[in-house]
């Protein structure tokens, strides 16, 4: 999400590092680096502005510059800086003491409105709660109909009215529908709109009017450029929304819009969209986040993806058999589809601290084709053959390599790397510690 | 809009695709960029931030360009979403503009301002030939950024022009996306090739392309679903998409449009590079401009990769799609009057 500017805030620090004491001139280099990185990162300028300054204020205190390791004060300042214009800690959805709740959902056109007005009802579902969704995009052509389909893919009821064009009457007649059949969160899903047509603004804070929501929730893509705070200040003024959906974060933006939003509005970021799939919706955490920036790593992410991929018994299983130097070609091929389940390896790899940095200078490029070859040519095995590896003689070799569409110095390369592993996994097992391979 | 406009757009669609201009529709550009210049700046005048006014007015209302001037230039290019690099280099030139005595008043920088970013977007005007029987076009794009409304615009355009289009519902995703072609591909009078949700993108885009051949269409148009560039199994799928249409169709598609929204940061850099590297984008289209008024962008990726801007979406309804006009783009963000004096 945010490597690049990881990237360069780690430039800046190392060029500072083993100075020992700052000079002005060396805080003035540090600021205009993280202004650079910020503004690509897509934080709008004027709180870029404000950011460095307070930074800026900060590092030239005596904190930074009487401390023996000043590098490390100024990296120190910037995440607490930036986590604090995040917002502190993570901020939960609020819930109307009296039953029914209603959500409603703003944004621009495109923003991932009804694709994550179905991600938040499949989330409170997962949460005990009976949320039912109402269809209020009467202007984009099929929008109701997209979000009946995600309703019956996450097995949520909308409230839907074929043919009807008034937004507001179709809200109101959701909520009473929701009462009626006693759903305790009602989602109101609403059309795109610009912030400058007035009419479609007027139209969202007349179904707000109707419906009296207990939170107005606004959906920002993460890939907005220096609009984002235009774009919230406009919904501010016109609906006063209560917290923000950051959708689109599973690319590569560096995703700035975050910190412009919250800063200028105060209002925080309550979930962040993270994939295509209905349930790929999580919490926001702003203290996380700013560790990333900084490029401290983001192990916490990293083992809730594995909690949520690996099933643990599996895992137990594998365990054993690697400690017996029992692992056969089968269990590699499990091991490997359950790391890829967690999604790209080199998505993964950004999360563990250091190791981006440490991949990039080796120019190490994860290649998941090659990865795809590996389990074409295991699964082009019989099950034999996997077991036993070694029963693989010339003619063996030549018929996989067929099979999966790759050549024999490929099955030859990754048998041999096989049998290496399973030599260590054997000395391992004897209580020896592994050599730290390739580091 | 006057029918005078109307024909105006009409003759520049006529243009962009290299066909002739219809009766009473004139292909003069001067008349139509007034126009479109005059729509953009409506729009624009709403949605100007109040970001980039104080800068613009910094600029314009300076009698003698000094170091603060340069500041505000720099900065109203970082928030047009210029992006850094370019937003250097366009200072740069014009300071070596200024240096050489060519640049005097605050007034002439905004001149070369507006000229430096129009010559870096099109030395040429835009195009999409046709001529092909069928010319098929591939619209490929991030989630969100208005590929669906693009294709049905452009669909409309080409109708109106005697071009008989198909329509390809090649994003089988997405809930309801095919649904939602389909209201358009109705709207602009134009058959739709469809399967059922979840159906395989290239077999649809196959069948599109057989079905244009079979029917004698002019221009076949391809939707995909929208993907982020960094999912790499979608850009594998779209990479065979593409193979596909070329083993229906030699040669085919002739053109590969990526549509990118115009609130788009930085990222958008990522998207165009991306993008490009699993199947050739021959142009960008740029929408939802009226919105924001940014759209930056663009000059950082025409700087890095040399992608043009073909069309610009300017509006919601069916006519506001437009071949791109650097100058009025160009106008639209940095003039004095859409900024200064609100």
């Amino acid at each position: 999400m945010f490597d690049a500017l990881t990237d360069k805030l780690q430039g800046v620090f190392s060029g500072l590092k083993g100075r020992g004491k700052l000079t002005d001139a060396d805080i003035d280099k540090a600021m205009r680096a993280i202004r650079l990185s910020l503004l690509e990162a897509d934080v709008s300028l004027p709180v870029v502005k404000q950011l460095t300054t307070a930074i800026k204020e900060r590092a030239t205190g005596d904190e930074v510059m009487s401390s023996i390791t000043p590098d490390q004060q100024v990296v120190k300042i910037v995440n607490e800086e930036l986590t604090r214009l995040m917002g502190g800690t993570n901020v939960s959805l609020a819930m109307s003491p009296t039953p029914p709740t209603v959500i409603l959902m703003a944004g621009l056109q495109g923003s991932g409105k009804t694709t994550h007005t179905a991600k938040l009802a499949r989330l409170l579902a997962a949460e005990g709660r009976a949320p039912l969704m109402v269809a209020c995009d009467v202007h984009r052509p099929a929008a109701m109909e997209q979000l009946a389909v995600l309703g019956e893919q996450i097995d949520v009821p909308v409230h839907r009215e074929d043919g009807a064009t008034d937004p507001v009457a179709l809200a109101k007649a959701g909520v009473a529908a929701a009462k009626r059949t006693g759903r305790d969160v009602v989602l109101v899903d609403t059309a795109g709109r610009l912030t400058i047509d007035t009419d479609m603004m007027d139209e969202l804070v007349a179904i707000r009017d109707a419906v009296k929501p207990t939170s107005v929730i606004l959906v920002v893509d993460a890939m907005t450029g220096q609009t984002a705070v235009d774009v919230a200040v406009a919904f501010q003024d016109a609906v006063q929304f209560d917290g923000v959906i950051l959708s689109k974060l599973d690319g590569d933006a560096r995703g700035g819009a975050a910190l412009s939003v919250r800063s200028v509005t105060g209002k925080p970021i309550l979930f962040v969209g993270t994939g295509e799939k209905v349930d790929s919706l999580e919490a926001f955490h702003p203290d996380r986040m700013a560790s990333r920036i900084l490029g401290m790593g983001d192990v916490l992410s990293l083992i809730e993806k594995a909690q949520q991929n690996v099933d643990e018994d599996d895992a137990k299983r594998i365990q054993d058999k690697m400690r017996g130097g029992n692992l056969t070609l089968d269990d590699f091929l499990d091991q490997l589809r359950q790391v890829r389940k967690m999604g790209p390896i080199g998505q993964l790899m950004g999360m563990i601290p250091g190791f981006d940095k440490a991949a990039k200078m080796k120019d190490v490029q994860v290649d998941e084709r090659r990865i795809d070859r590996v389990e074409a040519i295991i699964s082009s095995m019989t099950l034999p053959e996997r077991a036993r590896p070694d029963i693989i003689n010339g003619s063996r070799r030549r018929r996989i390599a067929q099979g999966s569409g790759t050549t024999v110095q490929e099955v030859n390369q990754l048998l041999a790397q096989f049998k290496q592993m399973q030599k260590l996994m054997k000395r391992m097992g004897k209580g020896g510690l592994p050599p730290m391979l390739g580091v | 809009m006057s029918d005078g406009q109307a024909d105006a757009d009409l003759g520049a669609f006529a243009g962009l695709f290299g066909l002739q201009p219809p009766a009473g529709a004139s292909d003069d550009g001067e008349p139509r960029r007034r126009g479109l210049f005059r729509r953009l700046r409506d729009a624009v005048a709403s949605s100007q931030s109040q970001a980039i006014s104080p800068q613009l007015a910094g600029i314009y209302q300076s009698k003698l360009v000094s170091d603060d001037t340069w500041d505000d230039l720099e900065e109203a290019l970082i928030m047009a979403d210029c992006g850094m690099p370019a937003t250097m280099d366009i200072v740069e030139t014009l300071r070596d503009e200024a240096g050489a005595g060519r640049i005097t008043s605050g007034e002439s920088l905004g001149r070369a301002l507006t000229d430096e970013i129009a010559g870096r977007l099109s030395p040429e005007p835009p195009r999409i030939a046709l001529g092909h029987d069928p010319t098929v076009i591939l619209v490929v794009g991030v989630n969100g950024s208005g590929k669906t409304t693009t294709i049905g615009k452009l669909a409309h355009r080409l109708t109106e022009l005697g071009q008989k289009v198909v329509i390809g519902a090649g994003d089988t995703f997405r809930a309801a996306a095919v649904e939602q072609l389909a209201v358009w591909a109705d709207r602009a009078g134009v058959d739709i090739v469809r399967q059922a949700p979840g159906a395989d993108p290239g077999a649809v885009a196959f069948d599109a392309v057989a079905a244009g051949r079979a029917r004698g269409a002019d221009v076949v148009i391809i939707d995909t679903a929208g993907r982020l560039q960094t999912q790499h199994n979608l850009m594998e799928e779209l990479r065979k998409v593409h193979g596909v249409v070329g083993k229906a169709m030699d040669g085919a598609p002739h053109h590969v449009l990526l549509v990118i929204d115009s609130t788009t940061g930085q990222n958008g850099l990522s998207q165009a590079r991306l993008f490009s590297e699993s199947v050739p984008v021959t142009g960008l289209v740029l929408t939802k401009f009226d919105g924001v008024a940014r759209g930056g962008i663009v000059l950082a990726i025409e700087r890095e990769l040399g992608i043009p801007v073909t069309l610009m979406g300017v509006g919601e309804t069916i006519g506001d799609l437009q071949p791109f006009d650097a100058r009025a783009f160009a106008e639209a963000i940095f003039s004095p009057a859409s900024g200064a004096g609100q």
